[in-house]
């Protein structure tokens, strides 16, 4: 089997698996607990809090642990809305792209009065800088644009983008969920006032994530009970989940570099190679975008069978075709750079591991063209684009 | 469990009858791409009934499965009997199909639907 949706999730590492399960053996006590038993759980949540502290240059105390990435995009829109809220400042610049953990928090807010800015994305998939300045206003409380998209994996110039909220004293979250322990992060360099995260986009458990919050950014609580994560998360903490994150995010990091350029030379050859395949376009910035991800709609044909007959070859991809996502309308991100219906069907989403070889990409290469040609010899579209009745788009 | 029923996946991976008729006297497109699914049927109808059939379609695993099998189905077959045929007999013909697929099932009853109606437009024939 080749894996190819390590957006979607990945497989644990073998030492945050270790981890996890030593932990869950060893150091099972409460953390909240006096005796010794629990103190040494506690210990390992707070060595894991500052070591995830450390790698991405922010303050043991700034980091609270999450379920996962949705509730950390929840927990940071909610409370920079409710920051707001008592200010008289009702208005969040976001984009057409993100992550349905930040669009939907933000649908919410709107039906409880508040006023929403999202920003065109363009034909590249990025968000220009001065369109997000031009965007802030008076009252606006929250700017949150995500570090890198899920599904076409562009990379935004959020450095930037930080710089002009820290000049109009703005809050900036950035949900980098695809990012952390892929591309190098850092909360400081980079203006961050908060940061959402998920272990399992890195090698860790799924189920855990971290919300990252600057010091003097009020948070509300969305669970309500005991004092854990100083006030601001109840609940018994994830322990196992939270060490084992740690160590998978110690781990990402440190080959961070390695792995970008030999997953970037795979993306590229796979890239050139679908390229060959007529009537196909890459989806997203060529150059901005993630090292694994490679995202590719072919006219006259529909994502979902595309993947069904690929998962035959022992492929595992993804789609953002209508038919995928169990609703008439495809992937809002293809739509949101520029994609019409028809070709955003036809979309699919390959996001390779750090282990995959250059043999595994041709065959992905080779496997795609052979299920494409498939596909496209009984599709209607497809006669009709060949006969000239339909004009081609791509 | 997999998505789709072995049969759904069976005529997916060997769809019967794909292709064109050129002399069909019944052809019937439905859907659009803009939702994602569209089926084209022809029909070679002769003496009352469905000599032949063949079908081409831009769509997911359930859509080309029903096609497939809609095509089984009516192949050989009285026009009136195709008539009676509706989605549930494609996706019960077809072991199930998950809820949120069903709406590519009516696809396939549409399309038989529109190319009978063809059908009799140029014909002048009833069925
Ligand atoms: C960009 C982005 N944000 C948020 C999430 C949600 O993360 P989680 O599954 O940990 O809740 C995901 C994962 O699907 C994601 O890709
Ligand atoms: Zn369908």
């Amino acid at each position: 089997m080749i894996y190819a949706d390590n957006a979607a999730t990945t497989k644990m590492s073998e030492a945050a698996f270790n981890t996890m399960t030593s932990v869950m053996n060893e150091i099972w006590g409460n953390p909240s607990s006096l005796y010794a038993h629990g103190q040494k759980a506690k210990d390992v949540l707070e060595n894991s809090r500052e070591e995830i502290a450390r790698l991405i240059g922010a303050d043991p105390r700034e980091i609270v642990f999450t379920s996962g990435g949705s509730e950390a995009d929840n927990q940071a829109i909610l409370s920079a809305a409710e920051t707001g809220r008592k200010k008289g400042k009702t208005h969040i610049v976001s984009s057409a792209f993100e992550h349905h953990a930040v669009l939907h928090t933000l649908q919410r807010l709107e039906k409880e009065g508040f006023s929403v800015t999202l920003l065109d994305v363009h034909e590249n998939g990025i968000v220009l800088p001065e369109e997000v300045e031009a965007a802030v206003r008076e009252d606006t409380c929250l700017v949150t644009i995500m570090y890198a998209n899920n599904e076409i994996g562009t990379i935004q110039p959020i450095k930037e983008i930080g710089e002009i909220c820290r000049k109009k004293s703005v809050i900036f979250h950035t949900d980098a969920v695809q990012a952390i322990g892929h591309i190098p992060v850092n909360v400081k360099d980079d203006n961050i006032d908060m940061l959402s995260a998920s272990a399992h986009k890195f090698h860790g458990p799924k189920g855990v994530g971290f919300l990252y919050v600057r010091k003097g950014i009020s948070l509300t609580n969305l669970i309500e009970g005991g004092a854990q994560e100083r006030g601001y998360r109840a609940g018994t903490e994830n322990v196992p989940g939270i060490a084992a994150m740690a160590t998978a995010l110690k781990e990402s990091i440190s080959k961070t570099d390695e792995n970008r350029c030999r997953l970037a030379a795979a993306r590229d050859r796979l890239i050139e190679g679908l390229r060959q395949i007529p009537h196909s376009a890459l989806n997203g910035d060529a150059e901005n975008r993630l090292p694994g991800n490679v995202n590719f709609c072919f006219e006259g044909i529909e994502g979902e069978s595309l993947l069904l007959l690929l998962d035959d070859k022992g492929i595992c991809a993804s789609s953002g075709s209508a038919c995928t996502s169990g609703s008439l309308d495809p992937s809002h991100v293809l739509l949101a750079i520029g994609r019409v219906h028809d070709v955003a069907h036809g979309s699919m989403r390959l996001s390779l591991g750090e282990d995959i070889t250059e043999e595994q990409v041709d065959y992905i290469i080779k496997s795609v063209k052979e299920v494409v040609d498939h596909l496209r010899g009984f599709s209607p579209i497809w006669r009709d684009l060949i006969s000239g009745k339909r004009k081609f788009i791509l | 469990m997999a998505l789709y029923s072995e049969k759904v996946m069976e005529h997916f991976r060997n769809p019967r009858n794909v292709g064109v008729i050129d002399d069909a006297n019944g052809i019937g497109e439905v859907g659009n791409a803009k939702c994602g699914d569209i089926m084209k049927m022809y029909l070679k109808i002769e003496d009352g009934i469905v000599k032949d059939v063949k079908f081409e379609t831009f769509g997911c695993g359930s859509a080309i499965a029903s096609s497939s099998m809609a095509t089984e189905l009516i192949k050989g077959k009285p026009v009136k009997e195709v008539k009676e045929i509706t989605n549930k007999s494609v996706a019960e013909a077809l072991d199930g199909l998950p809820a949120h697929k069903m709406h590519c099932s009516v696809l396939a009853e549409e399309a038989i639907a529109a190319a009978l109606e063809d059908y009799e437009k140029r014909t002048g024939n009833k069925t």
